[in-house]
C-alpha cells in the first residue's frame, strides 16, 4: 500500500495495516507519538484497530527530549 | 539611529517600532546547551533587551560540536555554561543587559524565574524540566515556546496559554524513556533549524504578530517534515490549563526526588512520576555505544560517562561514584531523558 507520509510517498510493506503497525515498523511505538489521518487526529485508543487505506494522508510526529 | 539594528528594521514585520518591542523585551532561556547557545545569540544579536539564561552544567569536549557560545577555553576552565554564556554574550552586544544562572529549573524555583517574563524560549534536555516549565507558563500566563532534538530530527510547538494546548494535553504523561542526544547523537544543523524556528516565533510575538498553533517535526537529513494543527488536542480536564488546574509539576509530590546515600558515594534518584522503563531498546543503545552492561529482569547496570548506573524498571536509579546530586541527575537525563 502507498500512502503520503509527512509530505512524501511512501510504500509500506503488507504487513503494515493499522496506525498501530505504522508506528512500530517506523519503531516509535514506545514514544509519545501524535498521528494525524486524513487530517482527523485519532485517540491512541483506536491505533490498533484503525486501518490504513491507500492513498491516505498521515502526518506523525513524535516527541524527543534532547536540545 | 544606531546602524546595529538597520537591517532588521528594514524588515517590514519588524520594523522601527518591532525594534522597541524587542528593547524593551525580556526573555528567558530555559538551557544553555546547543539549543540555548543558538537561540540565545540570535536573540542577543537581534537585540532583545533583557536575556536570563538558567543552566545547570559545565562545558565539556563533547559540546564544542554545536554549542556555539563556548570554546576550548571554557572546556579546560570548567566553566559553568550559563557563565560562559553571559560572558560571550554580553561580548556580542553590550546593548543589552544578560543575566547567567547557574541553577537546575524544579517546581521549587521555576516559579521566580517565569514570574516578569514576555516569554520562555525551551532549550532543556529531558521532559520532566519542560512540564515543570510549562506548569510555571500557564499559571503565570507566560507563552512557552518547546522545542526538541536529537540525531538529525527536531521539533517545535509555541504554547500560548489560554490559546493553545498546554504541553500536558500533548503528551498526557511522561514518556517512559527517550532517546537522548548522548545516546542517540545530534548534529548541529538540526539544532540550528529547530533553533531558528524558536527564534522566529519570539520575534513574531514580541513583535505582535499573530502565531499558528502548529506541532511541526523536521528531520534535516531524510528531507522530512511534517505539520499538524494541535488546537483540537486541548483537554478540558488537563492538569495544567484545564478548568480546574493542579499544577502538579510544581507540587512536592510530582518532583524527581534525588538523595545521596552516605558512605556509599552514591546518588539515588526516584522519578516523581512513575515510568516503566523498557531495558530491552535501551540495552540496545547502550551496546551500540559500546557501554558494558548487565541486564536482568529487574535491573540494568552500566558503565556511562564513566560512572556505574543501576536503573530499575520503575525509574529509579543509582549513580555510583560520585556524591555530586547534579552529575547524578545530568547523567540520569542524558541516560534516559
Ligand atoms: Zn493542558
Amino acid at each position: 500500500m502507498t500512502i503520503q507520509l509527512n509530505g512524501k510517498t511512501v510504500t509500506l510493506p503488507q504487513e503494515v495495516a493499522t496506525v498501530q503497525d505504522l508506528l512500530s515498523h517506523y519503531q516509535i511505538e514506545n514514544r509519545i507519538v501524535i498521528v494525524e489521518l486524513n487530517k482527523e487526529i485519532p485517540g491512541k485508543e483506536q491505533y490498533e484497530t484503525l486501518l490504513l487505506n491507500e492513498g491516505d494522508r498521515v502526518e506523525m510526529i513524535h516527541f524527543v527530549g534532547g536540545g | 539611529m544606531s546602524s546595529r539594528y538597520s537591517r532588521q528594521e528594514r524588515f517590514s514585520p519588524i520594523g522601527i517600532a518591532g525594534q522597541e518591542k524587542l528593547r524593551d523585551a525580556h526573555v528567558l532561556i530555559i538551557g544553555a546547551g546547543a539549543l540555548g547557545s543558538s537561540s540565545a545569540e540570535m536573540l542577543a544579536r537581534a537585540g532583545v533587551g533583557k536575556i536570563t539564561i538558567v543552566d545547570r552544567d559545565y562545558v565539556e569536549m563533547s559540546n564544542l560540536q554545536r554549542q556555539q557560545l563556548y570554546s576550548e577555553i571554557d572546556v579546560i576552565n570548567k566553566n559553568p555554561k550559563a557563565v560562559a554564556a553571559q560572558k560571550r554574550l554580553e561580548a556580542i552586544n553590550s546593548d543589552i543587559r544578560v543575566q547567567g544562572i547557574v541553577a537546575d529549573v524544579n517546581g521549587m524555583n521555576v516559579e521566580d524565574l517565569v514570574i516578569g517574563k514576555a516569554l520562555i524560549v525551551d532549550a532543556g534536555d529531558n521532559f520532566e524540566t519542560r512540564l515543570i516549565i510549562n506548569d510555571a507558563a500557564v499559571k503565570h500566563n507566560v507563552p512557552f515556546l518547546f522545542g526538541a532534538c536529537v540525531g538529525s530530527y527536531g521539533i517545535t510547538f509555541p504554547m500560548i496559554p489560554g490559546e493553545t494546548p498546554c504541553l500536558h494535553c500533548l503528551m498526557d504523561h511522561l514518556p517512559a524513556q527517550n532517546l537522548t542526544c548522548d545516546t542517540a547523537g545530534v548534529i548541529s544543523p538540526i539544532v540550528q533549524l529547530v533553533a531558528s524556528y524558536q527564534v522566529t516565533t519570539a520575534l513574531k510575538f514580541l513583535t505582535g504578530a499573530k502565531l499558528s498553533p502548529l506541532l511541526q517535526s523536521v528531520d534535516i537529513w531524510n528531507d522530512e517534515n511534517a505539520k499538524i494543527r494541535v488546537d483540537r488536542l486541548k483537554k478540558e480536564n488537563c492538569k495544567t490549563c484545564g478548568n480546574n488546574p493542579s499544577f502538579p509539576y510544581l507540587s512536592f509530590e510530582g518532583q524527581t526526588k534525588t538523595e545521596i546515600l552516605c558512605g556509599r558515594n552514591t546518588v539515588q534518584i526516584r522519578p516523581g512520576v512513575a515510568r516503566i522503563l523498557s531495558f530491552e531498546e535501551l540495552g540496545r543503545r547502550l551496546e551500540s555505544l559500546g557501554c558494558e552492561m548487565t541486564v536482568n529482569s529487574y535491573l540494568l547496570s552500566c558503565s556511562f560517562e564513566g560512572r556505574r548506573v543501576v536503573l530499575f524498571k520503575d525509574g529509579r536509579a543509582l549513580i555510583h561514584g560520585t556524591n555530586d546530586i547534579t552529575e547524578a541527575r545530568g547523567i540520569y537525563n542524558r541516560l534516559i531523558g
